[in-house]
C-alpha cells in the first residue's frame, strides 16, 4: 500500500471520528424520542460561524471557540426542545417534518442573510503546522479534531450506560409513564438530550471549522452524512455512529481520491440509498 | 350548493384575472402561481393524500424540464414532447425509488427523497450531454406555435390554467375512487387498513407514481416558460422546499390547499424579490422557514383547514350526536 494511500485513510478516520460526533446527537434524539431533526446539519453550520465569529472578533482560536460554540449551541438545543420540539413530537408526522424542516430553512438563510454566500475559512495555521511522523504529513487542525470527537464521542457513550442520568434518559426513551412514576421527569430528560445532541453539533462545527469551508449552506451536505451514518450505524446507538462515522470518513476520502473529489459525495448519497433499501435497520441496529 | 357558487366565483375570476390586471408583471405573476400551484397540488397527491412527505420532489420537476429542453436542445423537437417523455422517465423513476423506500417508517422515505434528488444533481451538474452546470436552453427564436415560446406571459397563463384545472380533476376523481378510500384509511393506520385488506405499499406506490407524473408537467411547463434550464432551477432542492411549504400553508390533503398556499407565497416572494433584490433572495427563504414552523407548530392542516375544521364542528353539533 502506497503511502499516499494511508495518507488518505488517516485523513479520512479523523474526518470521520467529527461526523460521529455531530451523528451521535442525531442518533441521540431519534433513539429517545422518535423524531428527526432535519436542522441537525443546520446545527453544526452554527458551530462553525460561533468558531468563526469568535475568531474574527476576539482573535481567539479553537480553546475559546469550541467551548463557546459548544455552549451556544446547547442552548439553542434548549430552546428549540421547548419552543418547538415538544409540541410537534404529539402532531402528525408531517409536523414534525415539516416543524425541523422550516427550522433548517430558518438557520441556514438568516446566516445566509447576515454573512452572504461567500465562502469563508480560518487561517490554516490557526491551531499549529503540519506534523510529520513515519513519513504522513497530518495537519495539527485535523488531528486536534479527530481526537477531541473521538474522545468526546466515547465520553458521550459512557455518560449515557455508565451515569444516572444516562439510565433516567434510557427510561424516559423507553417508557415515559413509568419513568414519570420514578419520579424521573420527563420533560427535562428530553432537553437535556436536545442539549448534549446540539452542544455535539456545536464542537464538531468549530472542531472542523479550523480547515473545512464556511458556508451557509455547508448544513445541507453535512445533514446528509449524519442521515447516512445514522442509519448506517442503527438509530439510537452511538457506538454504531461511531464505527459508521470512522467508516463514512474513509469511503469519502478514499472515494475523493480514487475517483474524483466531485463523485464523494455522490458516493456517500447512493451508499445511504442501498442502505435505506437493503439494511434499514443499519449495521449493528436490530428492529 | 354553496360550494359551487364559490367553485364558479374562482374560475370567473381565474379566467379574467390576465384580463382585468394586464400589465406584464401581473400577469407573468398569475401565470407563476398557476404553475407553482400545479406542482403544489401534484406533491398534494403523496404528500397530502398518502401522508408520504416527500423532500426530493423536485427531481420529478427536473425529469420534466430536462425532457423539454432536451428535446430542442437534443433531437431539435418541440419542447412539448418533453411531456410525454417527462412523465415516462419520472415514473420509472418513482417505482424505482418507491417500491423499496414506501416500505419504510415515513422518516426514512423523506431521508430517501432528499438523497435521491440531491445524487440527481450532482450527477446531472458533472454530466456534459445535459449541459453540466450550465444546463439546457429552449428555442431562443420560435419556429412555429409548437415551440412554445411567446413574449407575453399571457398563452402561458392560460395554458397553465388548463393544466391545473387537468390536474385537480385527476386529484378529485383519485380522492373518490377506491385508490382515495385506500389512501385515507392507510393515511389514519396502516397497520389496521392492511389488516382490512386494503393493499397498502401498492396504493403508496401508485400515488408516489401518478405525483411524479404531474410534478414532471409542471417541470416541462416551467422549462417552456422560462426557456432554459439549469441544475439550480431544475434540480435545487428548495423547489421542492416551495412546493412542499406552499402545500402545506394552504393544507395537505385539501383539494384547494395548495392553490390557496401558491396564491400566498409566490406574490410576496414575486414583491419581496423586486423590492429587495438580491438580497432578498435569503431573506425570502428566512421568511419560508418561519411560516412552517409556524403552521407546524400550530396548525399543522394548513389555512384551509381552520375552515373545514368550524364546518365538521357545526354540523357535529347540528347533527346532535355526542362524540
Amino acid at each position: 500500500m502506497s503511502f499516499v494511500l494511508v495518507q488518505v485513510i488517516v485523513g479520512g478516520l479523523l474526518l470521520g471520528a467529527v461526523y460521529a460526533l455531530f451523528s451521535s446527537g442525531l442518533t441521540l434524539v431519534w433513539g429517545m424520542m422518535n423524531i428527526v431533526n432535519f436542522a441537525h446539519g443546520d446545527f453544526v453550520m452554527l458551530g462553525m460561524y460561533v468558531a468563526y465569529v469568535v475568531y474574527t472578533l476576539m482573535g481567539g482560536g479553537p480553546l475559546l471557540g469550541a467551548p463557546l460554540a459548544t455552549l451556544v449551541l446547547a442552548t439553542v438545543g434548549v430552546v428549540v426542545y421547548f419552543a418547538l420540539i415538544r409540541d410537534i413530537m404529539k402532531g402528525p408526522m408531517l409536523a414534525q417534518i415539516l416543524g425541523t424542516f422550516g427550522l433548517a430553512l430558518l438557520l441556514r438563510y438568516s446566516v445566509f442573510w447576515w454573512f452572504g454566500a461567500n465562502f469563508l475559512s480560518m487561517p490554516p495555521d490557526i491551531v499549529g503546522g503540519t506534523y510529520a511522523f513515519a513519513g504522513l504529513r497530518i495537519e495539527a487542525s485535523r488531528l486536534l479534531a479527530g481526537v477531541v470527537a473521538l474522545l468526546v464521542t466515547l465520553g458521550l457513550h459512557l455518560l449515557l450506560t455508565r451515569t444516572s442520568l444516562g439510565s433516567k434518559m434510557l427510561a424516559v426513551a423507553e417508557d415515559q409513564t413509568a419513568a414519570q412514576l420514578m419520579g424521573i421527569r420527563p420533560d427535562t430528560m428530553q432537553a437535556i438530550a436536545w442539549a448534549i445532541a446540539a452542544g455535539a453539533t456545536g464542537l464538531a462545527g468549530a472542531l472542523i471549522a479550523n480547515f473545512f469551508y464556511i458556508v451557509p449552506t455547508v448544513g445541507e451536505t453535512l445533514g446528509i452524512v449524519a442521515f447516512v451514518t445514522v442509519s448506517l450505524g442503527g438509530f439510537g446507538s452511538v457506538p454504531g455512529a461511531l464505527v459508521a462515522g470512522l467508516l463514512i470518513g474513509v469511503i469519502e476520502s478514499l472515494s475523493g481520491y480514487l475517483i474524483g473529489a466531485i463523485y464523494k459525495d455522490i458516493v456517500v448519497y447512493v451508499l445511504f440509498l442501498l442502505f435505506l433499501w437493503f439494511r434499514p435497520q443499519g449495521l449493528m441496529g436490530k428492529i | 350548493m354553496r360550494r359551487w357558487i364559490w367553485l364558479s366565483v374562482v374560475a370567473a375570476f381565474a379566467i379574467a384575472y390576465p384580463l382585468l390586471l394586464s400589465s406584464p408583471f401581473q400577469q407573468r405573476l398569475g401565470a407563476l402561481v398557476l404553475l407553482y400551484a400545479i406542482a403544489a397540488s401534484a406533491w398534494n397527491i403523496v404528500g397530502g393524500y398518502a401522508g408520504q412527505v416527500s423532500v426530493g420532489h423536485v427531481v420529478f420537476f427536473g425529469c420534466g424540464a430536462y425532457a423539454a429542453m432536451g428535446s430542442y436542445a437534443k433531437f431539435g423537437l418541440s419542447p412539448l414532447f418533453g411531456i410525454p417523455s417527462g412523465i415516462v422517465i419520472a415514473v420509472g423513476l418513482a417505482a424505482i425509488v418507491g417500491v423499496p423506500t414506501l416500505r419504510l417508517s415515513g422518516h426514512y422515505f423523506s431521508m430517501a427523497t432528499i438523497a435521491v434528488a440531491e445524487t440527481m444533481r450532482l450527477i446531472v451538474t458533472n454530466t456534459d450531454w445535459l449541459g453540466a452546470a450550465v444546463g439546457l436552453s429552449g428555442p431562443t427564436v420560435p419556429r412555429n406555435i409548437f415551440d412554445l415560446s411567446f413574449l407575453s406571459s399571457l398563452p402561458y397563463y392560460y395554458l397553465f390554467l388548463l393544466v391545473l384545472v387537468i390536474t385537480l380533476f385527476i386529484t378529485w376523481w383519485m380522492t373518490n375512487s377506491r385508490m382515495g378510500f385506500y389512501l385515507r384509511a392507510i393515511k389514519d393506520s396502516e397497520r389496521a387498513a392492511r389488516s382490512l385488506g386494503a393493499p397498502a405499499s401498492r396504493t403508496k406506490l401508485y400515488a408516489y407514481m401518478l405525483s411524479a407524473a404531474l410534478t414532471s408537467v409542471s417541470g416541462a411547463l416551467y422549462a417552456m416558460m422560462f426557456g432554459f434550464v439549469d441544475p439550480e432551477s431544475g434540480l435545487g432542492i428548495l423547489i421542492s422546499v416551495k412546493i412542499l411549504i406552499m402545500a402545506a400553508l394552504g393544507g395537505a390533503g385539501l383539494l384547494f390547499g395548495p392553490l390557496v398556499g401558491a396564491a400566498i407565497l409566490v406574490p410576496l416572494e414575486e414583491i419581496s424579490n423586486s423590492w429587495l433584490g438580491g438580497k432578498g433572495a435569503g431573506l425570502t427563504f428566512v421568511v419560508y422557514g418561519a411560516i412552517i414552523v409556524l403552521i407546524a407548530r400550530f396548525q399543522p392542516g394548513g389555512l384551509l383547514s381552520l375552515f373545514t375544521q368550524r364546518r365538521k364542528s357545526k354540523s357535529d353539533t347540528g347533527a346532535g350526536h355526542a362524540p
